[in-house]
């Protein structure tokens, strides 16, 4: 289990990264945290020729935070954002994800920017950035752009980037007033990738019993993480109460197509993402009203 | 200079203290080159897939996987493994001397990462609950203990280093 | 007073070493000149080589040799069948590299001899081999249907053994019972999985003429008797070094193909060779165990006693049987447990698959014994309306009843005779400790009256233990006053140089600290088999007992002798000997130790040897210049440690997921040489269990692909997975040993399926669900209590 020969560069800013990801295309792969990558590469699994280490770019690296969102860098470790009081005030459920990313050494080195590219579909961070909406921001020698999230993750560890584009920064947009969030997930082991994970976001009417929006994404479902519309659609303007969630969850069991797999079947994961779905609702809602958020 | 890629890399780094330079090959990873190019086997391998924890080292104070980073990437840190702990031959870390007491290791492979990553914790988590422990070493696999003494062995370096 | 060491909970000597660093696994070694080794393993279950074209390899650079079958001379044989039975009518053993076949995923086929280990793993993408794929067998109930693809043509079956046996007249106790109830039980295939995977270094020394190996390995004489042997070398022309191993758990027990190939380029290249297996070589290189298919049925009569057992099981062997029929031999010996089962038929066929080798890990067929009796008297219990803990109680062996004849011959040919024990005893104190009463009548009724779904478990195992052949030890205090104790068994964290060195103070009443215990290399002990069986105490903790005692009685002689005085008025205290009553005429055993050496100087400092008239040779005849004795201590057969557990868990009935809410452990190893190494040895062993029980799967896809070989799907539990245990101890002594010990390295690891199954069903009671196979996962909970989406 070692890696095979590769060359390897550590730019120190982002044009020269640019530069380098732009003059290699395919052949160049972007290390991050490493914490997918390099066992991929330590299996003989991906064999890029060039290493663009982008662990020596400041700039890639910070949480910022707007009106409109809040701006985490590509580089920021999971830790930080753990760490991050802007993030446990502003992005309750990313806050409340975070903690599932793996164990305390992987979140020291691994990077949001990282997961995001990487779209393992059972990861938290693309499913927490598709429920609330967020965006990825892409940047090459060619220019900059802003994907949203449901445009991004393509497939099974496929998003919309070029080659020659590099994930800059992620965006999850601040949530309106009288909402509520919740991230639940059923692993194996503590720490292992989901076999069924949910974000709940509600956002309750002036009433604050009823349910003006309501998003669910789920990993470990399907190719990508994946929204749950027509539950979400069916959910607007219903009662915060238990049967409103139940059929939440009969919908969204309906709207699901898991696949199976050593650790769980599909059956299972359809049945579970239900059981998720009202548990999670509840508890966003419960927030919502006691004004917690998450 | 960075930016043109290279198969090899003169590198420095401060290991426990004390400063070395070598070349190594890009590929090489970090718990190679602690283990086989500076002689510090105190550092173990266990998987080479960033799941077991064995390899566990502290770079800047933070615990990462050492078989989950190339040595080239190093250059220019701080790292610290289980041989920096002890503060001199004579005298055990907290750590050392909790895992000891409450003996909290039996084939001593896993007992590195073990160290180090509670290490990083206890320093930012001076008196954890059981809960918390078990979380923070949670990505740390060991085969032998069944963790419960580890875990006993945490709470009173805990309390050790609290009266420090 | 004496000081007691024996008994005490005393800290490891082994640990600043491991604590600081300063530990020495195989791979800490670095030698001059050292070469590296990678294997290419095949990457099919079953096929034929009809060409391996290693050209390309060899020219890659850093590359110094790569080597197929036609390469590797005195190794081209196969390799040894370690542990043959009358019984195991077809066994079958592979070539180190393959000759012309391969026979599961990770069989070795080619070895790249390299610079680096990175520059080894890049040639190995250079070879080319042209496969002629076959028919793998990977289910074993279809592998013994006729016409089923064979996984050795020549044997003509894939059946490698067939074992039957009977006690009692167990056809007539089925027709006379009350009830008769049966189960299909199945356990998974797992593996031991230590943390440390295999590695093996050798060097041939040419000033010494001497090839010195440092290897993993439990067993380093079996290691130095094989290379010897094989390489036509005097043994004393090999050094096995076992030096600090990263656990074991059974796998490490075995001569592998790398553990003689490695030597052998050492022997050919002159130089250095070290190989260190990697994680996925070790999930598809290292043998596996626990698979078992059993059809078991239980009589009994209307109050519940058992009348007889009858139980037909299927033992995948994997593809090769170098271990022979250890595990189902156990599985079929250990079944009855701490019950009287007057009437047994047990029958199994060890079955060839193309899959790993299956050897002994961690209860070695226990854990699947104790699955099915546990699980059948529980159906019992349920099916009569009875306590599942009375059941138990109306079944036990009893106190008085010792030895108690199974009747069946044990893995070491011996009778399996239960040497001591006392179950009632031991139920007791678990139920005890559990308060079970009040559990089961006041606490689950009200926690299930909270809509949780809760429920208990328990369950009670032996495990036979310390079997022979024999261990040694020599026992020697130096002129300088340290005691040097010498064994033949490595350890694997099992704590041998402490609790060794706690028998040998007790004995001699010297300080801990000044005994050394050497283990695990063969130029210090030449005898003996290895770190396996949970025997280490027993069979080798007796020899240094008994080495001890004769040192003891030389000292004490010479003491004698010099003091002018009689053996039996003196005392042994505080590292001293002297006369009752007059502690200043006496001798440190330093100083006895130079009075047994009648050099003509005295050691420097210590001037108690005085000049004496002419009597004769200075050494009289049957007199040794040395405080020294080496004793060996051989079994008359296992003794058998019992324990039984208790456990409270919740089942989230719609996700699956189990939860342990507490749990309870009653051990009994006899008298504890030091209590701390018990309950880590029960701890651990709980937690393997857990994973059997729960989280621990190998799956094989039908094409005999191993699809988890990573820890990323291969789910050991981590500190959040394990609960709190809460351990409480029963000793009753072997009458069998010296010390009264019994062993314990695998108690924990065989109860914990059955204690799981047992709890689990009885917090899905109101499914009415029966859990039949081990390990369970959230999947399958859920698929039990939703029959209509499952």
């Amino acid at each position: 289990m070692k890696p095979p020969r590769f060359r390897y560069c550590s730019p120190e800013s982002l044009e020269e990264a640019l530069a380098v990801l732009g003059e290699f295309g395919d052949e160049a792969k972007p290390l991050a945290g490493g914490q997918s990558l390099i066992p991929m590469l330590n299996m003989r699994l991906a064999r890029p020729s060039v290493l663009v280490d982008l662990n020596r770019i400041p700039a890639l690296a910070g949480i910022e935070r707007t009106d409109r969102f809040l701006r985490i860098g590509a580089m920021t470790r999971h830790r930080a954002v753990e760490r991050s009081e802007s993030v446990a005030r502003a992005q309750p459920l990313l806050a409340e994800a975070i903690g599932y990313v793996g164990h305390l050494p992987i979140r020291t080195r691994g990077t949001v920017g990282g997961s995001i590219a990487h779209a393992d579909p059972a990861a938290e961070l693309p499913g927490v950035l598709l429920a609330l909406d967020g965006t990825v921001e892409l940047q090459s020698r060619r220019g900059h752009r802003t994907v949203p999230a449901r445009d991004f993750f393509v497939d099974l560890l496929t998003t919309s980037a070029d080659p020659d584009e590099l994930v800059i920064a992620v965006r999850f947009p601040v949530l309106p007033p009288r909402s509520g969030t919740a991230w639940l997930e059923v692993a194996r082991r503590h720490g292992d990738y989901a076999l069924v994970g949910v974000g709940a976001v509600v956002t309750l009417a002036e009433d604050r019993r009823t349910i003006r929006d309501a998003r669910l994404c789920f990993i470990g479902v399907g190719n990508t993480p994946v929204r749950a519309t027509g539950a979400e659609a069916a959910l607007r303007g219903q009662p915060a109460a238990a049967d409103t969630w139940r059929s939440a969850a009969e919908a969204v069991r309906n709207e699901l197509d898991p696949a199976s797999d050593i650790h769980a079947s599909a059956q299972y994961r359809r049945s579970v993402a239900g059981v998720l779905t009202e548990r999670a609702l509840a508890l966003a809602v419960q927030r919502a009203q006691e004004g917690t958020a998450g | 200079m960075n930016t043109i890629a290279t198969e090899r890399r003169v590198i420095r780094v401060v290991v426990n203290g004390s400063p070395y330079e070598r070349e190594v090959e890009a590929r090489l990873l970090l718990s190679d080159f602690l283990r086989h190019e500076l002689g510090l086997t105190g550092t173990h391998v266990g998987c080479e897939h960033g799941v077991c924890g064995a390899c566990t080292v502290l770079l800047d104070g933070e615990p990462v996987r050492s078989c989950l980073m190339f040595a080239v990437q190093a250059d220019g840190h701080e790292i610290e493994t289980v041989e920096g702990l002890a503060p001199n031959e004579a005298e055990l870390h907290p750590l050392q001397r909790a895992f000891w007491e409450k003996h909290g290791l039996q084939c001593g492979y896993c007992t590195p990462g073990m160290l180090m990553v509670l290490k990083a914790f206890l320093a930012e988590n001076p008196d954890p609950s059981e809960e918390e422990i078990r979380e923070a070493i949670s990505g740390n696999l060991c085969r032998c203990t069944g963790y419960q003494n580890i875990v006993e062995a945490a709470r009173y370096a805990a309390q050790l280093l609290r009266q420090r | 007073m004496p000081t007691r060491f024996f008994g005490e909970p005393i800290k490891r000597a082994e640990d600043p070493r491991l604590l600081t660093g300063r530990g020495r696994y195989v791979d800490d070694i670095d030698l001059p000149g050292q070469l590296h080794v990678a294997f290419l393993r095949s990457p099919l279950a079953h096929a034929r080589i009809r060409s391996v074209d290693v050209s390309a390899a060899r020219e890659m650079p850093g590359v110094v040799a790569v080597w197929t079958y036609d390469d590797i001379g005195p190794c081209q044989r196969r390799m040894p069948l370690l542990i043959p039975h009358p019984d195991l009518t077809h066994p079958y053993t592979r070539y180190p590299l393959a000759k012309d076949e391969v026979n599961h995923v990770g069989e070795p086929v080619a070895m790249v001899i390299a610079e680096s280990r990175y520059a080894a793993e890049d040639a190995l993408e250079a070879i080319v081999v042209e496969w002629e794929e076959l028919p793998p067998v990977v289910d074993i109930e279809r592998a013994i249907r006729p016409g089923a693809p064979l996984v050795h043509e020549e044997l003509g079956t894939n059946v490698a053994a067939h074992y039957v046996g009977i006690v009692g007249d167990p056809e007539r106790a089925f027709a006379q019972a009350a009830h008769v109830f049966r189960e299909r039980l199945v356990i998974e295939r797992s593996a031991g999985m230590p943390i440390e995977t295999r590695a093996v270094l050798a060097v041939w020394k040419d000033d010494e003429d001497l090839l010195e190996v440092w290897d993993t390995t439990q067993a380093p004489i079996v290691i130095r008797n094989a290379l010897a042997s094989l390489f036509g070398l005097a043994p004393t022309q090999v050094r096995v070094i076992a030096p600090d191993v990263g656990g074991g758990f059974g796998c490490k027990i075995m001569v592998y193909p790398e553990e003689v190939l490695v030597p052998y380029a050492a022997l050919v290249l002159k130089r250095p060779i070290k190989w260190t297996e990697d994680r996925l070589e070790h999930f598809v290189g290292t043998n596996h165990e626990r698979l078992q298919i059993h059809d078991a049925e239980i009589a009994v009569d209307g109050e519940g006693r058992i009348l007889g057992i009858r139980d037909r099981f299927l033992h995948d062997a994997g593809a090769y049987t170098p271990y022979g029929i250890i595990v189902p031999i156990i599985t079929a010996c250990q079944l009855p447990g701490p019950y009287k089962v007057p009437n047994y038929h047990v029958e199994f066929r060890a079955v060839y698959s193309n899959t790993v080798p299956v050897s002994p890990y961690r209860g070695a067929g226990r854990p699947h014994a104790c699955f099915v009796m546990e699980r059948l008297l529980d159906r019992v219990a349920d099916e009569l309306g009875l306590d599942r803990a009375e059941v138990r109680r109306r079944n036990f062996i009893q106190p008085h009843e010792f030895p108690y004849d199974v009747g069946l011959i044990f893995q070491d040919g011996a009778p399996t005779r239960y040497d001591s024990g006392n179950y009632p005893g031991m139920l007791d104190l678990l139920l005890e400790r559990m308060d079970y009463r009040r559990l089961v009548e006041e606490e689950l009724p009200r926690l299930r009256a909270e809509g949780r779904s809760v429920g208990v478990g328990i369950a009670c195992y032996v495990e036979g233990t310390g079997i022979g052949p024999y261990e040694g030890a020599t026992v020697r205090v130096e002129p300088t006053g340290q005691v040097y104790v010498a064994t033949g068994m490595p350890q694997q964290g099992q704590a041998h140089k402490t609790v060794l060195a706690q028998i040998v103070a007790e004995e001699l009443q010297v300080p801990l600290e000044s005994v050394q215990v050497v283990e695990g290399d063969t130029a210090h002990f030449q005898f003996g088999s290895g770190t396996y069986a949970s025997r280490s105490a027993v069979v080798c903790g007796s020899a240094v007992a008994l080495a001890a005692k004769k040192v003891r009685e030389q000292g004490l002689a010479l003491a004698a002798e010099e003091l002018e005085v009689a053996v039996e008025d003196l005392v042994v205290e505080d590292g001293r000997v002297y006369v009752r009553g007059v502690p200043e005429r006496g001798f440190t055993w330093a100083q006895i130790a130079q009075l047994a050496n009648p050099l003509r100087y005295a050691y420097a400092g210590d001037l108690v040897v005085r000049p004496r008239p002419w009597t004769g040779p200075a050494l009289p005849p049957g007199r040794q210049p040395a405080l020294e004795a080496t004793e060996y201590y051989s079994p008359p057969h296992a003794t058998w440690a019992s324990g039984a557990v208790g456990a409270l868990v919740e089942v989230d009935v719609e996700t699956g997921q189990l939860r342990f809410l507490r749990l309870w452990v009653v051990h009994d190893c006899g008298k504890m040489i030091n209590p701390l190494v018990v309950e880590g040895q029960v701890h651990g062993g709980i937690a393997q269990g857990i994973g059997g029980a729960f989280y621990e799967k190998l799956h094989y896809d039908e094409n005999g692909q191993l699809l988890n070989a990573s820890f990323m799907d291969f789910l050991m539990p981590t500190a959040m997975e394990i609960p709190r245990m809460e351990i409480a101890h029963q000793e009753t002594p072997s009458p069998l040993n010296p010390l009264g010990v019994k062993g314990v390295g695998e108690a924990g690891a065989i109860p914990m399926p059955a204690v799981v199954a047992a709890a689990v069903e009885d917090a899905l009671r109101p499914f009415g669900v029966r859990i039949t196979r081990m390990p369970l996962d959230p999947d399958q909970i859920w698929r039990l209590t939703h029959p209509a989406e499952a």
